[in-house]
């Protein structure tokens, strides 16, 4: 079966190796649109704590929605302006997954920064926006990194389902080893969505440690 | 100058109301330190707060130099308050260089001249530049970080400072020291300076005058001496403490109360017995024997009755000597520590200028209690 697998991306590599480039095109244009909306939002939210809650409640309940049921809900939303189907209605739904981490760590991490930073920064004479630029991003900038991280992961799993809705990628060898009862080629799907996840898990993992800045990681070295 | 007419402050509301300044009425004069003292939670830090508008003031108003601080936009002002914040609050990501260069950064300076006061801001607060400045803080002591809290409010060379508890951190040997750099500094500056303090010592050191709160209000508001001799209530009296008699000779020195023409002077040549007359005729027990312009110790009578010979030979040394600086706290523990009611003064140049006896020192902390 194993070995099957194998010969089954050896046989097929050029095809794979387009549709695994599909796959990241989604899930990369997703999460750039992704953090372009949600950190601003998160940035936001935290400068007015009361509209907080609804808008991260809001995001938790879109998590929720099963990523089928989300797509059949898009499908006759988008349909009039003949957007039902393909490439876009996949990235939206992503975008929209992405949207609670994302929006939850930026606003938690500018949430926790120590108040006194925050005071000194003002105290200083800091505009609204050099004391975002100065202290509080390089700062929070691990965590919201870190949120990310975990919008793509997830959505590099979202992306295999959303070829249903005809966007292509890995989830074709997924969808058409089940159509044709051909299990080395469902398996060679889940394995490869699994390995990309696992690279850019990788990456981002690195870039969450490139973005701490280094006074944070002398201090956490020394606290140990 | 800082004027605050009327100052009100009340934090929350309805039930949750905290009044944290209460009709606050006070002049930081021009050029002097005011140290804003009193018990935790008084309203100190609240007032300082007001001054560069991180809290908005609930009634009355505040001047600086005249100028209604409401008229001015915060971030300006801010760069124009040099502020040194009580939980210190560098910037971990950012090196000490670039902590202590962030108001004259913002404000535009050229790079080299940043530099340039970078190193002396560390020198000014005793660490050497060639160590610390690429330092992140989080490789510094609490007292270290501290100190470069200091520096970072001082860097903008601003006219009016903001200083909440700014030593409070330091241990007290290195505080003592950077209290006397920072008088030193003052001296020369001559900066406008809300020193925030909960330490009676460091109030009565470093003040000009000294502004006592108690829950929001002003209680009295006087020079050091005053609160220390003439406390308004039972608070400040308790505030003070019951060793403000000891307080007030550290603000005291030893020129205040000096002899400079002490009688009972023998010369070092003098024969026993003509000095042991003439301390009887004048009803001294002891007498200064004096080698050209320097003390050569002391003779009692009772000495002076068994010996035979000069009295040079006879005379007791002084343990040491004290200069006209030298504060009167110091030379009481002089006295009970050598048991000696007397000790000899010098100038920079070792010549004999004067003595202080125990009298001397008791007749001024009268004379302070007096009026
Ligand atoms: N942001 C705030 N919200 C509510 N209450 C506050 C706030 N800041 C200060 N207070 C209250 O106002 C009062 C005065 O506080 P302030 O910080 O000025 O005291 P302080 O004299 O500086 O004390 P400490 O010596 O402990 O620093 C306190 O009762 C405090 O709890
Ligand atoms: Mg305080």
């Amino acid at each position: 079966m194993i070995s099957g697998v194998f010969h089954f991306i050896s046989e097929n590599f050029s095809q794979a190796l387009y549709l695994s480039w599909e796959h990241m095109w989604i899930v990369g244009v997703a999460l750039l649109i992704s953090a372009a909306a949600g950190i601003p939002l998160g940035l936001y939210v935290a400068g007015h704590e009361e509209i907080a809650s609804p808008i991260i409640n809001g995001a938790n309940i879109i998590m929720t929605i099963p990523s089928i049921a989300l797509f059949g809900i898009m499908l006759p939303l988008l349909s009039p302006i003949n957007l039902g189907l393909g490439k876009i209605p996949a990235i939206i739904a992503l975008i929209l997954y992405s949207q609670l981490p994302i929006i939850r760590n930026t606003f938690t991490a500018i949430k926790n920064l120590p108040p006194d930073l925050v005071d000194a920064a003002d105290g200083m004479g800091m505009t609204r926006w050099q004391r975002l630029k100065e202290v509080e991003m390089p700062l929070a900038a691990p965590v919201i990194i870190a949120g990310l991280r975990t919008a793509a992961v997830m959505n590099i799993g979202i992306a295999a389902i959303a070829v249903y809705i005809g966007s292509g990628g890995l989830g074709v060898y997924i969808q058409q080893g089940i159509d044709r009862f051909y299990p080395e080629m469902i398996l060679s799907g889940a394995l490869l969505v699994s390995v990309l996840a696992l690279i850019v898990d990788g990456i981002m993992a690195w870039l969450e440690r490139a973005a701490t800045p280094e006074g944070i990681k002398i201090q956490r070295k020394l606290m140990q | 100058m800082i004027t605050y007419e009327s100052v009100t402050k009340i934090f929350g509301s309805g039930r949750n109301a905290v009044t944290a300044l209460d009709n606050l009425n006070l002049t930081i004069p021009k050029g002097e330190i005011v140290v804003l003292l009193g018990p935790s939670g008084c309203g100190k830090t609240t007032t300082l707060r007001l001054t560069n508008r991180l809290e908005a003031i609930t009634r009355g108003n505040i001047y600086i130099d005249n100028q209604n601080i409401m008229d001015v936009n915060p971030v300006q002002l801010r760069q124009r308050l040099g502020y040194v914040i009580q939980a210190i609050g560098l910037f971990p990501n950012k090196t000490i260089a670039d902590n202590i260069s962030i108001v004259p950064r913002l404000m535009g300076w050229e790079k080299n001249e940043i530099e340039k006061r970078v190193d002396e801001m560390l020198q000014l607060v005793n660490l050497d530049p060639g160590i610390y400045r690429n330092r992140y803080p989080a490789e510094l002591s609490g007292g270290q970080q501290q100190r470069i809290g200091v520096a970072r409010g001082l860097a903008a060379d601003p006219d009016i400072l903001l200083m909440d508890e700014p030593f409070g951190a330091i241990d007290p040997i290195n505080r003592e020291q950077i209290q006397n750099e920072f008088l030193r500094l003052q001296a020369k500056l001559k900066k406008t300076i809300a020193f925030v303090s909960h330490d009676i010592h460091e109030a009565i050191k470093v003040g000009d005058r000294i502004a006592l709160f108690d829950k929001g209000k002003l209680v009295q508001y006087d020079i050091p001496e005053i609160i220390l001799t003439q406390p308004k209530n039972k608070f400040v009296a308790d505030f003070v403490g019951a060793d403000r008699a000891l307080k007030v000779l550290g603000l005291m020195r030893v020129s205040d109360v000096m002899n400079r023409h002490p009688e009972n002077i023998l010369r070092a040549d003098e024969r026993t017995e003509n000095a042991l007359h003439f301390l009887k005729e004048k009803g001294f027990r002891y007498g200064i024997v004096i080698d050209g312009t320097m003390p050569a110790g002391y003779v009692t009578q009772a000495t002076l009755s068994y010996e035979k010979g000069i009295v040079a030979g006879l005379a007791e040394k002084y343990p040491l000597f004290l200069k006209e600086r030298t504060s009167l706290r110091d030379v009481l523990s002089f006295m009970l520590m050598y048991d000696l009611p007397l000790f000899c003064v010098l100038d920079d140049n070792e010549n004999f200028t004067g003595t202080v006896t125990y009298k001397d020192i008791q007749q001024a902390v009268k004379e302070s209690y007096a009026d």
